[in-house]
């Protein structure tokens, strides 16, 4: 069975080199900011620019933009939902002692 | 009680037993890819490491019989209550309902022909027994055996001398294991569906075993980090649970319950699994509500994973999360009576056969709901303050999961012996060895939750006189339950070597295992079914 | 009997697996963020410390690496084999240069008496303490995943050159794809936290 009967999407190396540039001025972005002092919000934006980084990477170049049905769509927000409960929960812990 | 018909074969099916692949004798089952036989594989490693651990808890309870009794020094008891928790939790009862009966009739009841990683699916179970002979190797090496309890809490675990590492690295290995275990449980679930089999017909063991994998994937790696973190700590001292360096031993018990509490959701769920199958097939009756226990089996897995600070509340945790964890708790609760209400109305004007895998399934309902509730005493802040690490709590988990998950394991036991061995075991004995199994039980654990109520606490290995005789009723109850577990074995052997021929169908099921011969042939179906009823349709019987 | 190639199920058994990553990380994220709310101040201080440069130019590596990455399979699945084999190896020697500046920063820590349990770093404040605790316990972590990715990625270009990957069959070049692309997500969030916060 040829694997490529599965698949129909075709994402062009252009999309990928225009993903990379992306990411390289996300970096960049992320870099300059971090000279700067934005006090208490600069990690809020620098985990944002983190999280769209990591959204360009898992739509793209791990094609999860083109992927069809349930499961893909709701994997990483389930996952994301886990970590956030992990992490929050905790929090209830070490941020009120 | 009357015994079955044997049906009569025409023609004798070659069997998976039969089948001849790549390799001979024992290689023809430790690297065999069959799921059937990967089954059996888990099967009787798990049954052979049960028997270690009930032995070491027989001398534990020894040696409790009476105050000052000096059956064995201090450290061996601590060696002996750390290796029966170790194994019976991460050799038996989280792997033996999914690897075992998962593994076996998964594939089977969805109508597929093996599972979607037949090689992972091997390696799963190269790992289990990889991770059990690390953890046999850390009894004689290196300082010998832990002694810090199953949950290896910092900081005694980082500084205590005896072989930490390779155990936690025995329990990393088999976390994996379970991990990939999950993957293809998950992944053949989705893909692996005959024609017709819709989510909604598959059969309630199946939505069982698939939320109980989803918490296998997504759990366990936490204890995987936290065990890679104890060897950290003990090699390079970084300081993450180590107070002098700024850290934090709370942290750990997170990180360790993270996993750990959904882990007896891995437990619990399946079992949960194996009675919604039983309970119907001996009532002839269609389960009572269907979707609530699918959906039930998911917020289990779901709000199960919320509640882990409840095993943390006299830790010195915030206030307000004891107050969270412990609202958590009981909203958990909801879902499983949702299960007994459900499976209680499926018997209620049903037309009841008294069978020896509903004896089991009926037990399973009563002794777990006894240790539902006992938890929900501990669930109570201001009453855990009381109970925490005393015997209470002892009693409560061998409830739940021994009176839980280990009488659902018996009665999946008895109810798919005929299909997976083509023999029929003898039923008035497993009756009686299920009375004595049953008494033995509530003898050894029912003192337990007197003795824990009156300040007992746990992990002792001793104690004034003033326990000394519900220790003694405790230790005599040992014995029975050690008898009751012998007999019920012997039972199952006796039927293996003499046990008339089963047929296809002695329980008159309608989940798609009972389609085919027992046991089954290696590709499970001649021809694979298109599915146009549900699981419990008994129109025809 | 059928032999199943089923793509799909092979591509969902490797995402469950990548979600199980994403959580052995997680928590390791979990102590970072508890340890950085209580030790601002220390944490702040001891990334000063740590080199943005190198950083930086790391991470730079990792997203040209995923670039190099899915390009080899885009042009595996149109038949270039050759282009493919040469983008997959120039992921490989991205991925070496990226141990090896790790390597180099990693050495020159050691060599300054930062590393943990190092009489220095016990005289310091518990928060920088902890900090590079995770530093060399989260970056060692993901070193290592890097260290297996490259010997998958290989293995994987010792097949294409035997011919067993091809425009037919590429389904194990997918899914180790998708496994370096995790290498390069968990490094994307780990720089900032620990290069970049001020």
């Amino acid at each position: 069975m040829k694997d490529r009967d599965e698949r129909f999407h075709r994402v062009t190396h252009q999309t990928y080199i225009l993903v990379w540039l992306g990411l390289v001025i996300l970096t960049g972005i992320t870099v300059s900011m971090a000279g700067m002092s934005l006090g208490r919000s600069s990690i809020v934006i620098v985990l944002a620019i983190a999280a769209i980084k990591s959204g360009l990477v898992l739509s793209y170049f791990m094609h999860l933009k083109y992927e069809k049905g349930l499961f893909f769509k709701l994997m990483i927000p389930i996952v994301l939902a886990v970590l956030t409960i992990f992490i929050g929960l905790t929090f209830t812990d070490v941020a009120f002692r | 009680m009357t015994k079955n018909r044997v049906l009569e074969e025409t023609h004798p099916i070659a069997s998976f037993y039969d089948h001849q692949g790549r390799y001979r004798g024992i290689f023809a089952w430790i690297l065999s890819t069959d799921h059937k036989r990967i089954g059996l594989l888990y099967l009787f490693s798990i049954l052979l490491f049960f028997s270690v651990a009930v032995f070491f808890g027989f001398l534990m309870r020894l040696k409790l019989i009476a105050p000052g009794f000096a059956l064995m020094k201090p450290q061996m008891y601590n060696a002996l209550f750390t290796l029966h928790g170790i194994i019976q939790i991460f050799l038996v009862v989280l792997p033996a309902i999914p690897s075992i009966f998962g593994n076996f009739f998964l594939p089977i009841q969805i109508g597929a022909r093996d599972m979607a990683f037949p090689r992972i699916n091997l390696l799963s179970w190269w790992l289990y027994i990889s991770g059990a002979i690390i953890i046999f190797l850390s009894l004689f090496t290196g300082g010998g055996p832990v002694d810090t309890g199953w949950t290896f809490y910092a900081p005694y675990s980082l500084r205590t001398t005896v072989n930490v590492p390779l155990a936690v690295f025995g329990v990393f290995v088999l976390g994996l294991s379970s991990i990939l275990t999950g993957v293809n449980l998950v992944t053949t679930t989705h893909r692996l569906r005959a024609s017709g089999m819709t989510w909604f017909r598959l059969p309630l063991f199946v939505w069982a075993i698939y939320a109980t994998a989803w918490v296998q994937i997504l759990a366990t790696p936490v204890i995987g980090i936290t065990l890679l973190l104890i060897m950290i700590e003990r090699y390079f001292g970084v300081g993450v649970f180590d107070p002098a360096k700024g850290g934090d031993p709370l942290l750990y018990q997170h990180l360790f319950w993270i996993y750990s509490h959904p882990a007896v959701y891995i437990m619990i769920l399946p079992a949960m699994g194996v009675i919604s199958e039983i309970i119907p097939v001996f009532a002839r009756k269609r389960i009572f509500g269907y979707k609530a226990i699918a959906f039930s089996s998911i917020a289990i897995a779901s709000v199960g994973s919320l509640v882990w600070g409840h095993h943390m509340f006299v830790s010195g945790q915030s206030d307000l999360a004891s107050v969270i964890f412990s609202f958590l708790t009981f909203l958990v609760a909801v879902p499983s009576a949702v299960k007994v209400f459900n499976w209680v109305a499926t018997l209620y004007k049903g037309s009841i056969e008294l069978k020896p895998p509903l004896l089991f399934a009926l037990t399973f309902i009563f002794l777990f709901s006894i240790g539902g509730l006992t938890g929900l005493f501990q669930g109570a802040l201001a009453v855990n303050m009381h109970l925490h690490d005393t015997y209470w709590v002892v009693g409560h988990f061998h409830y739940v999961i021994f009176g839980g998950m280990g009488f659902g394991f018996l009665a999946a036991l008895h109810y798919w012996f005929p299909k997976m061995f083509g023999r029929m075991y003898d039923w008035k004995r497993a009756v009686w060895a299920w009375f004595i199994l049953f008494i033995g039980f509530n003898i050894l654990y029912f003192p337990m939750l007197i003795l824990g109520w009156e300040g007992m606490p746990r992990r002792y290995y001793d104690y004034p006189p003033q326990f000394h005789t519900l220790h003694l009723i405790s230790t005599i109850g040992s014995w029975i339950l050690i008898a009751g577990l012998i007999w019920i074995f012997f039972n199952l052997v006796q039927g293996l070597r003499k046990g008339q021929r089963a047929g296809d169908n002695p329980w008159g099921g309608a989940t798609l295992e009972w389609q085919i011969p027992s046991p089954p042939p290696k590709e499970n179906f001649e021809k694979i079914p298109v599915v146009e009823k549900g699981p419990y349709d008994y129109t025809h019987s | 009997m059928e032999t199943h190639q089923d793509y799909t199920g092979s591509k969902i058994g490797m995402w469950l697996f990548l979600l199980s990553e994403i959580i052995l990380f997680g928590g390791l994220f979990l102590l970072y963020s508890s340890y950085r709310y209580k030790n601002p101040l220390d944490f702040h201080l001891a990334a000063w410390e740590l080199n943005r440069a190198l950083g930086t130019i790391n991470t730079m590596i990792l997203i040209t690496s995923s670039l190099f990455m899915a390009l080899s399979i885009f042009f595996i699945q149109k038949g270039d084999r050759r282009s493919s084999a040469l983008f997959l190896f120039a992921t490989i020697l991205l991925g070496i240069l990226f141990l090896g500046i790790k390597y180099v920063e990693w050495t020159a820590k050691i060599e300054h008496g930062l590393y943990p349990n190092s009489p220095r770093l016990l005289g310091r404040g518990k928060g920088e303490v902890l900090f590079y605790g995770l530093y060399y316990s989260m970056t060692g972590l993901h070193g290592l995943h890097v260290l297996v990715g490259l010997f998958v990625l290989s293995g994987m270009l010792i097949l294409m050159m035997k011919g067993k990957i091809n425009e037919n069959r590429f389904v194990p070049l997918e899914n180790s794809g998708l496994y370096w692309h995790l290498v390069d997500i968990i490094w994307i969030f780990l720089f900032p936290l620990f290069y970049l916060i001020t």
